[in-house]
């Protein structure tokens, strides 16, 4: 009969202590091997502990509740003879396989030390490197490993990955071709941001929708003569767009109605006039905000609309560009659009889309004129709107853009 | 095509430009009735006489002064300094004046002179005779230096080099003389100055070096190749100064590791210049950190053989530097 001291086993290669949450058997108590001595909970895991021998408890040397370190002993057991030996045969095992263990530990530990190009490649093609392994130097992901795995992705299920067997196969193959297949792209990032606000306000707010047509003639001769000044004077274009914003902004003040957002159940009226503008680079659309059109010149509005393009184009923007917006125009004339429904920018009420400005034969006085048109499509939340308010808002950003003039509308 | 040793292909050279162009000579420490104590002027003197083969004093200033002069006056020399320790008496004549005679005058002057010297270790010639000299040149604008690895390399860069309107320094590896031999087309072949040499191509590592090292780099690439399949990409500099940037970023590029192999003392040398270069342009292309391989920083190649092979970098200690950045 000998008496052996158990130690608080390593529950996880990372893992230096655990918390004792519940002894299962208390001192006298007759044990088998194997059986469940204690639970242990560590940051990792939530385990029971098995007890490597059979044989009789003498003492616990550990409390309920407690954090011990791993190795610190917690209990001791007198050994059934006859099984010594045995027994310490299995410590011996138990002892190699943590010492086998922290070697494998120890291997990987440049697992997650990634070198610049490694990082340049995953990032290129949306890598999720955790599922890569290692053939460099301890666990390390070398960037050929990178290459190997785009190379052979296109054959390769992500899940076998895990299997060690594919892994090994696939290092020592030379790279497969890529087979023509449709290419995956993982949704991430801005991508994922945008999916999320589409499918929220597209579920969430009951649109309604309406267009109404304006005469635009005299705003297109006013800015063609201004334009090529003013772009030498300020050094960016005077676009039709900031005229649009300038008009929006004045018929909100009218009708303030329509600035405003749901909020549960309520409805909040802005007093900011706040636009947010839609702008986009190849990939990504990015609906920064100008704020208080309504106290800006066309000429501040131009200048905002161009700076925060200009941020966007190169990735600039800071989430306080972002903020704040209370209504959204859209200038989805720019790519030749004549017609369309705005997904509304949640929580607004509305967004109000500026079409191509297209020249029309239309009648005036009985007599056919050539003259400059454009479609203005509005999205509404019905739940905040009524087709009436929105008919007199729209009639209202018409009447002032129909009669915008260098009288009616400086620049400066 | 005939095979050639280094220093036969440099006597070739230098006999061939002689022939092409009367205003080529020689000058130099027993360059002429002895043809040279390595045996690089080997029948010049007998083919075209004391007037362009002259045997000087002993003195490294003078050789290269005289050179200088003769060749603002419409000369082409091809001046020997024995040994390239020996080069540093001749130091104010090549960076005070030759390499900025064309800039100081306005264009009005320029000095086309090459100078030759033997240099590198491995062949138990101790302090004066091992060194490797060319970090002290290589930042002086207005100079040219270049580094053969191979006969048919030495051959077409000097000859590049006579007909270079500018001072070039060029270095030949001592123990390279007799020991690297191979084919060398007859023909009147240039080898341009100023790029490097891409000698293998190979997607594991990348290795950059020159003169004898380069040598032993491409020879140690073959072997791993075979036993190891370790696909060595390895690019010869050829000019050490100015260095050929394009091609060093690309190389770089090409696998993301880099070894940078020299037979020179660390610190200072012209491999950690090339390093700086990819850590400039290639940050991001990186997959481990840049790798020198070099002498140690200690005065000069040791006497004592034991000590010698400690000292030089070796085909040994290359072929491990090589498996070890494989292996990261």
């Amino acid at each position: 009969m000998t008496i052996k001291t158990m130690t608080m086993p390593q529950l996880g290669e990372s893992v230096t202590e655990g918390t004792i949450s519940q002894w299962l058997i208390k001192a006298g108590d007759k044990i088998e091997q194997y059986q469940p001595v204690l639970e242990v909970m560590t940051d990792k895991v939530n385990a029971e502990v098995p007890a490597l021998y059979s044989g009789t408890i003498v003492k616990l040397l550990a409390e309920e509740d407690e954090t011990v370190n791993v190795g610190t002993p917690i209990f001791e057991i007198k050994v059934d003879s006859g099984h010594t030996e045995d027994h310490d045969h299995e410590v011996d095992v138990q002892e190699h396989d943590r010492a086998k263990k922290s070697q494998t530990q120890k291997s990987e530990s440049m697992k997650q030390r990634y070198s610049p190009a490694v990082l340049t490649l995953a990032q290129e093609h949306q890598i999720d490197l955790s599922k890569l392994r290692g053939t460099g130097l301890a666990g390390r992901i070398t960037r050929k490993d990178v290459l190997n795995y785009l190379n052979n992705e296109n054959n390769q299920v992500v899940e076998s990955i895990e299997n060690e067997s594919i892994i090994q196969a696939k290092t020592t193959q030379q790279p497969v071709p890529p087979v023509a297949v449709n290419r995956e792209i993982p949704v991430t990032g801005i991508r994922k941001a945008i999916a999320t606000n589409m499918v929220r306000a597209k579920t969430e707010i009951p649109h309604a929708w309406m267009m109404i047509e304006v005469d635009v003639t005299n705003l297109v001769a006013y800015r063609n003569a201004e334009k090529d000044k003013f772009r030498e004077e300020e050094g960016y274009n005077l676009s039709y767009f900031a005229f649009f914003l300038n008009a929006v902004a004045k018929a909100l003040k009218e009708f303030p109605e329509l600035n405003s957002s749901w909020q549960d159940d309520k409805i909040i009226q802005h007093k900011e006039i706040n636009l947010s503008i839609a702008v986009g680079n190849e990939t990504e659309l990015y609906v920064p905000v100008i704020h208080n059109v309504d106290e800006k010149s066309i000429k501040g509005i131009a200048k905002s609309v161009h700076q925060l393009a200009h941020k966007a184009k190169h990735n600039q923007l800071t989430q306080a560009d972002m903020e704040g917006g209370t209504f959204t125009v859209n200038n989805t004339g720019t790519f030749g659009s004549v017609q369309s429904m705005g997904v509304i920018n949640y929580p607004q009420a509305a967004i109000l889309q500026v079409e191509s400005i297209v020249k029309k034969p239309v009648i005036i006085n009985d007599m056919f004129a050539a003259r400059d048109m454009v479609n203005l499509c509005l999205s509404l939340d019905h739940r905040i709107l009524d087709g009436v308010i929105c008919g007199r808002f729209m009639s209202h950003v018409k009447n002032i853009l129909e009669n915008i003039s260098g009288d009616t509308t400086p620049i400066y | 095509m005939s095979v050639l040793s280094y220093i036969e292909a440099i006597q070739l050279a230098m006999k061939e430009e002689m022939e092409r162009d009367e205003k080529v000579f020689i000058l130099g420490e027993d360059v002429g009735k002895r043809g040279g104590v390595f045996r690089a002027t080997d029948g010049l003197y007998e083919q075209f006489g004391e007037k362009r083969v002259i045997d000087t004093p002993l003195a490294e200033s003078a050789i290269v002064g005289v050179g200088i002069g003769a060749a603002m006056y419409g000369m082409i020399p091809i001046a020997e300094i024995q040994f390239a320790d020996f080069i540093l008496p001749a130091v104010n004549q090549i960076i005070s004046e030759a390499a900025k005679l064309r800039y100081r005058s306005n264009n009005d002057w320029s000095s086309p002179i090459t100078i030759r010297a033997p240099y590198g270790g491995g062949v138990h010639g101790a302090l004066y005779h091992s060194q490797s000299m060319e970090a002290i040149f290589a930042n002086q604008p207005g100079l040219k230096i270049v580094m053969p690895s191979s006969p048919r390399d030495a051959k077409g860069l000097l000859k590049a080099a006579i007909r270079d309107p500018d001072p070039v320094l060029f270095f030949e590896h001592k123990r390279a003389y007799r020991l690297l031999k191979e084919e060398v087309p007859e023909t009147d072949e240039l080898i341009p100055i100023g790029k490097a040499n891409l000698v293998r191509e190979g997607s594991d590592i990348t290795v950059i070096s020159y003169g004898l090292m380069l040598h032993y780099v491409k020879e140690i690439a073959n072997e791993l190749a075979t036993e190891k399949e370790i696909d060595v990409h390895v690019l010869d500099l050829r000019t050490v100064y100015p260095l050929d940037q394009a091609a060093i970023i690309q190389a770089a590029k090409q696998t993301g590791k880099v070894l940078l192999v020299t037979e020179d003392n660390k610190e200072g040398s012209i491999i950690s210049e090339v390093s700086a270069i990819i850590a400039e342009h290639c940050l991001f292309d990186l997959d481990a950190p840049i790798q020198r391989l070099a002498g140690p920083d200690v005065p000069a190649m040791p006497y004592a053989p034991t000590l010698e092979k400690e000292f030089m970098v070796n085909k040994d200690k290359i072929k491990q530097a090589m498996i070890d950045l494989a292996l990261f």
